[in-house]
């Protein structure tokens, strides 16, 4: 484990704490900082990272957590699937607790629905295979980070000639949404530090628009306390003109400029991009990833016959303006009231890459 | 205004058995509305009852774990150990266990007598009689296999008395051992996760520890076994509701290389995390030193650890100081990281 002490050594930490204060010293005014990450979130509250940074560095919590920024309508889907007959769902643990106005997948489990949790979208093609009576629907969620291997295990079913799987598509593009956030100019920005695991698949040049457009510097950053704080100093080095603004890459240990070639190209022999709804913020052009006419015949929402009763958000839940940015949990009046991780009002608080989760979890 | 959702439309959920906070919240909300008695409201792992002037600890526990055999373990041997160490950690030496299985139809006959060989085995060996029981037998799919409920009684030591109310601020926070290890090993057991780690459930009878424990300190506040809901669960309830709250060294905490990478990999926190041969104890700090070189001696508390302290600050809240300076709250899990796993 020598690996992960390395990037979680006392003096390391020391080190770059002390280049930030001195940095952001000398630039003097706020600086506020982006991460578009739910793992990055979860990485910063869990080390209490922003006790460590001087009062001009604020750190804020974008649009990373997958499950939270799928709308209520692709729930309702999730749950309207669920009640069909001879239908097993499957799921990523996170999104099983998620609530819309409908339910959640938890609620229909209790009620008798067959909803499994699969550690990969692969799990689910062996429920497929061992159960061919039943229809096996996957809830695709995710960023790129998941699309790819979503994408393999579609391309593998057509392959093994698997009838009864199908996937409810909901993946989503990031850099749109963050173009969005940044050309808001009610929002002020002054860097991203942007997704490690998403970076790994799409590399560095998705971003080159932020530096070259809107001359905010962007820094792709891996997850151990080291490297989220020497991600914050390379971006206030940029802002301070000690560097030129551009895109870096801190996490070089799995980042390359041009991502993961190889999944790149099946993501897109799979699908195809689409506008896509994300909570909190609409429809966003060109953010989400649809199944490909080839591949229709494993498309949940092409195949079966549903009808959703699309609910909305509980009147007072902010999460939106979370997912944005704009608002912190601790503005939201539900907060740690109403709303907590056992009774969540808003898919913020549910996931395990939540913004308002993290708070609730670690934050004092 | 602020509404709280009407719990009449509400059903049970899996999470309601995680042993977090929406356990508790069933328990105090639904079930202590009609079972009220004073023996009962502290919620203890055993009651402790006076009968005719002997004071007897008193614990009943159902195991509904699945997979039913897995590495370190099976459900006989922690439906027996299960019941032992709720004794234990009572303040008792566990004498008697009753043993009620409700086992599905089809189960397999040689399985049956494998968890029946295991109860026996650990019975015998720790000198605990299992002296009564039931069997009951239900259609196919209306179980999972096979569930147990044991219920234990046990004698109370004379001159040990636990419990929250006796905790006083700069009282130690002892740990016996690398925390989690039961859940892990039943996560890694279960089909859907393929990891080859060797890993065990810690699955085992503390009672000869914390007897030799009582030993050398007079001055034991508590003792808790981390089961559902794990270390986060157990030091929550301690500080609930109390003028005082705990604070953790993340540095202190026993760790292995395989329970901490197989927490990195799979997100989970480790203080979450269910153990079935572990002990939580708050004593007096100048007792410390020997209760851990004590526990130590001991097979179930060769890694016991002191990992933190009883303080004046953040009252009702744990929390947890990392190595870097920084800390955080540790809150009471809200539900499980996956569901019945013990």
């Amino acid at each position: 484990m020598k690996y992960i002490d390395s990037f979680r050594d006392t003096n390391a930490i020391r080190g770059l704490v002390s280049k930030i204060h001195s940095v952001a010293g000398k630039i003097g005014k706020e600086i506020v900082l982006m991460e578009v990450c739910g793992t990055h979130t979860m990485a910063i509250a869990r080390a209490g990272l922003r006790q460590l940074l001087p009062e001009n560095v604020k750190l804020i919590s974008g649009p990373g957590c997958p499950v939270c920024v799928s709308p209520n309508s692709f729930i309702d889907k999730a749950i309207a699937i669920s009640e069909l007959k001879n239908t097993i769902v499957t799921t990523f643990g996170d999104m099983y607790r998620v609530p819309s106005g409908n339910g959640s997948l938890e609620k229909q489990h209790s009620r008798g629905a067959r909803i499994e949790i699969v550690y990969s979208p692969f799990d689910a093609i062996e429920i497929a295979r061992r159960k061919p009576e039943n229809n096996v629907v996957f809830i695709g969620v995710g960023f790129e980070t998941t699309a790819p291997v979503i994408a393999s295990v579609i391309k593998y079913a057509k392959q093994e000639k698997i009838k009864n799987f199908l996937v409810l598509a909901g993946n989503k593009i990031i850099p749109p949404a963050m173009e969005i956030l940044v050309s808001d100019v009610h929002h002020h920005l002054d860097g991203f530090i942007c997704p490690g695991h998403v970076s790994v698949i799409i590399g560095s040049k998705p971003y080159e628009i932020f530096p070259e457009k809107y001359n905010i510097p962007c820094v792709i950053s891996g997850f151990e306390a080291c490297d989220i704080l020497q991600s914050i100093l390379y971006l206030l080095e940029m802002i301070a003109g000690m560097e030129k603004i551009s895109v870096k890459i801190q996490y070089t240990r799995c980042v390359d400029p041009e991502g993961n070639i190889k999944a790149k190209k099946i993501m897109n022999e799979v699908f195809s991009v689409c506008d896509s709804e994300w909570r909190g913020i609409g429809l966003i052009k060109s953010s989400g990833l649809a199944i490909k006419d080839e591949y229709k015949q494993y498309d949940a929402e092409y195949m079966l016959d549903v009808s959703v009763n699309i609910s909305h958000d509980r009147h007072g839940c902010i999460c939106g303006d979370v997912l944005k940015g704009i608002k912190r949990p601790v503005d939201c009046i539900f907060f740690k009231k109403v709303c907590t991780p056992e009774n969540p009002v808003g898919p913020c608080m549910v996931s395990s890459e939540g913004t308002c989760a993290a708070y609730y979890a670690y934050e004092k | 205004m602020l509404l709280i959702m009407p719990m009449k439309n509400e059903t049970i959920l899996i999470s309601h058995g995680a042993g977090g906070k929406q356990t508790r919240k069933l328990i105090e909300q639904i079930i202590l509305k009609y079972f009220s008695d004073k023996i009962l409201l502290p919620l203890p792992d055993a009651a402790t009852v006076n009968i005719t002037g002997v004071e007897i600890c008193f614990t009943t526990d159902s195991y509904v774990v699945n997979p039913v055999f897995f590495p370190g373990g099976d459900i006989g041997k922690l439906a027996i150990c299960g019941t032992i160490n709720d004794l234990a950690v009572s303040g008792a030496i566990p004498l008697f266990i009753s043993c009620a299985m409700i086992i599905e139809e089809g189960f397999s006959f040689l399985m049956f007598e494998k968890i029946l060989k295991s109860m026996s085995k650990i019975a015998k060996k720790t000198g605990v009689r299992i002296v009564t029981g039931d069997t009951k037998v239900v259609d196919r799919g209306k179980g999972d296999g096979i569930f147990i409920t044991t219920t234990g009684i046990g004698l109370k030591f004379k001159n040990v008395q636990l419990g929250k109310q006796f905790i006083k601020k700069g009282d130690a926070v002892i740990i016996g051992g690398v925390p989690g290890m039961h859940e892990l090993s039943i996560i890694c057991a279960r089909e859907n996760i393929k990891f080859k780690t060797g890993l065990k459930s810690d699955c085992a009878p503390l009672h000869q520890m914390i007897e030799e424990i009582f030993g050398v300190s007079k001055k034991i506040r508590f003792m808790r076994d981390p089961t559902r809901g794990g270390v986060s669960a157990v030091l929550n309830e301690i500080v609930s509701g109390a003028d005082f709250g705990i604070e953790i060294y993340e540095d202190k905490i026993p760790l292995t290389k395989q329970v901490r990478s197989l927490c990195e990999i799979l997100g989970f926190d480790i203080l979450n995390l269910a153990s079935e041969g572990n002990v939580v104890i708050i004593a007096d700090s100048k007792d410390a030193n020997s209760i851990v070189r004590t526990m130590r001696k001991n097979p179930a508390g060769k890694n016991a650890s002191v990992i933190g302290f009883v303080t004046d600050e953040f009252c009702g809240k744990v929390i947890l100081k990392t190595k870097f300076g920084s800390s955080r709250f540790i809150e009471m899990p809200a539900a499980g990281q996956l569901p019945r796993i013990c």
